[in-house]
């Protein structure tokens, strides 16, 4: 069936037919510029990224190979490292970034609070770095002399330096530490304009009966936030899936492979070691199903909130 | 609540707010200090101001053409900016205000699309950029990025409030649907394209992996390209690293206490 269009100025129905026939044109041409782009940029490359997936050979030598590619997956160990560094990233890094979030952005909602807007700005600044900029800035403060290492000790919250850039456990915490310090303020301010829409009378309702703070921070607060928490946690994974600034930065993936992601790991396929294009594009569908199941997760989570 | 619990609890609010806010600024405090100091003084992690500066500043123009390196990053942003807001404002403008079955499926595909990583193009674009005769040059860095699945929706749902009266009425005084959009719509939007302009500087300011894969002489380097080759560096100098990392976060810093309001609303808008 065919859409009606409604003329807003009435007139007879030939009229109201060539008008709806220009509304047809109209709206094609306001979109073309955009679809021809996606089309060139974007739908094309994948569809050719997911042909050359089944071919195998070096450089520009390439034949078809089915799914050998695929299984060279498995035996890979470097490929094997990569995602295990980039789940560990993304399973150990969001959650603490979100309860930090949370906790800021709860703290920051009492309007009472005496400097809270320059509490706010604060924690929101990191956000306006480049992920280069602060990567190479992360990269300065983290030597065994370095900065960090020194106001750790000052603190006597470690007694020797902590090999940052050489010991690959402490290489991914000093990873993990880099995301949080500049993603959380921007996952904050998801839940303070959140907490703002809150109906402030369902607090007052809880504490004329009794309900103490803590219970209404876990029993009111947060089931009210679930949306915007599973929303931001998604987001922030498939961020996590993609890293690769601040590794290609702070590290180059080292030592060794220890902070090695996916994002990274197809750089190199592709243009550090002679390139075998077929394999990285087959690496990099494995980001893009990591990805399609987590926005199958979010448009799940979006149906549900409606 | 009695006044005591009060007390503490407010104790801990501070306490946490203010490690925070310490944690948060430090680094930028240390950006400048750093600017100040020797690489060996840095990677001590001496914290207070030194006079070495000035001779960080001329080791940076020694090594690269500043000047040049600046205008390619406000080049390429600026002009980024400015086709991205046009086209896939046209788009927003067009999903929204002319609907029919066939677009609205394009559109639900384009959603779909969203989420499609960079990783995944990055092969592929690169053989076609430069079969294309188009390595190594601007055009092919800012191409890719004009039509952003991101902004047309942004565009498409501030359009829900765009009110239909001024269209009719402009309709009706005869304008031409690309005059309603030019001069009725665009104006009718600033604080949509304030938001979307910010956003977008932003991604194209920042952006590495592109214009790392694509532009490749000394004479087509950005911002992020040079503080990356300075810091891949076998021993980096790291004076040099943090007046270059100053200038990169400067713009972006400046947007942001300019148009706070602005800055959050895109912020916010552009995933929503």
């Amino acid at each position: 069936m065919r859409r009606r269009h409604v003329c807003p100025c009435g007139g007879t129905k030939s009229m109201r037919s060539k008008i709806a026939h220009g509304e047809q044109i109209n709206g094609w041409l306001f979109v073309m510029p955009a679809l021809a782009l996606l089309g060139i940029f974007l739908v094309y490359p994948i569809l050719w990224s997911l042909w050359i997936s089944l071919q195998v050979g070096k450089g520009s030598n390439l034949h078809f190979g089915g799914f050998a590619n695929i299984l060279r997956l498995f035996g890979d160990k470097v490929f094997l490292h990569a995602l295990t560094n980039t789940c560990v990233f993304f399973v150990v890094q969001v959650p603490i970034m979100i309860l930090l979030a949370l906790v800021f952005a709860v703290m920051l909602n009492d309007a009472k609070l005496w400097g809270r807007g320059i509490f706010r700005t604060a924690i929101f600044l990191p956000c306006v770095t480049s992920l280069v900029a602060y990567s190479a800035l992360f990269r300065s403060m983290f030597e065994s002399d370095g900065v960090v290492n020194n106001g750790l000790m000052a603190l006597h919250l470690i007694a020797e330096p902590i090999q940052w850039l050489t010991d690959p456990f402490w290489a991914k915490v000093m990873i993990i530490l880099a995301i949080t310090w500049r993603w959380t303020g921007y996952n904050m301010i998801f839940y303070l304009a959140a907490l703002q829409n809150i109906d402030q009378s369902i607090y007052e309702a809880a504490r004329i009966d009794g309900i103490p703070a803590r219970a209404r921070f876990f029993r009111l607060t947060i089931p009210l936030l679930k949306p915007v928490i599973l929303f931001t946690s998604i987001i922030s994974t498939i961020g996590t899936l993609q890293l690769f600034d601040e590794v290609n930065n702070i590290t180059q993936g080292g030592p060794g492979d220890a902070t090695l992601t996916l994002s990274l790991y197809i750089y190199n396929l592709t243009f550090q070691f002679m390139p075998s294009f077929g394999y990285s594009a087959t690496v990099s569908y494995v980001i893009v199903v990591l990805v399609a199941i987590l926005s199958f997760l979010q448009f799940l989570i979006a149906r549900d909130k409606k | 609540m009695t006044g005591t619990s009060k007390i503490t609890r407010y104790a801990i609010v501070y306490s946490v707010l203010s490690a925070a806010t310490f944690v948060s600024i430090f680094p930028f405090y240390w950006m400048i200090v750093g600017a100040t100091n020797t690489s060996a003084e840095i990677v001590k992690g001496k914290t207070s101001f030194g006079g070495n500066l000035l001779a960080n500043i001329e080791r940076l123009l020694e090594q690269v053409d500043l000047g040049r390196v600046f205008l390619n990053s406000a080049g390429l942003a600026v002009a980024g900016t400015l086709l991205t807001l046009l086209v896939s404002s046209l788009a927003g403008y067009g999903f929204e205000m002319f609907r029919s079955r066939i677009r609205e499926r394009i559109f639900a595909l384009l959603l779909l699309l969203l989420s499609v990583p960079f990783a995944a193009l990055m092969v592929p674009l690169f053989i076609m950029v430069s079969s294309a005769g188009l390595a190594n040059t601007f055009v092919a860095v800012v191409l890719p990025s004009i039509a952003s699945i991101f902004i047309i929706f942004y565009f498409r749902q501030a359009t829900k409030a765009f009110p239909g009266e001024l269209r009719d009425a402009a309709r009706i005084d005869g304008l031409r649907e690309w005059q309603i959009f030019l001069h009725v719509y665009m104006p009718a939007m600033r604080s949509t394209y304030a938001a979307a302009t910010i956003i977008v500087f932003m991604m194209s300011w920042n952006n590495f992996l592109w214009p790392l894969i694509v532009l490749q002489t000394p004479e087509h380097k950005t911002i992020t390209l040079v503080i990356s080759a300075l810091t891949s560096a076998y021993t980096p100098d790291f004076g040099v690293i943090l007046v270059a990392t100053i200038l990169a976060t400067l713009p972006t810093l400046v947007l942001f206490f300019v148009l706070q309001r602005q800055f959050v609303a895109g912020m916010l808008g552009s995933v929503k």
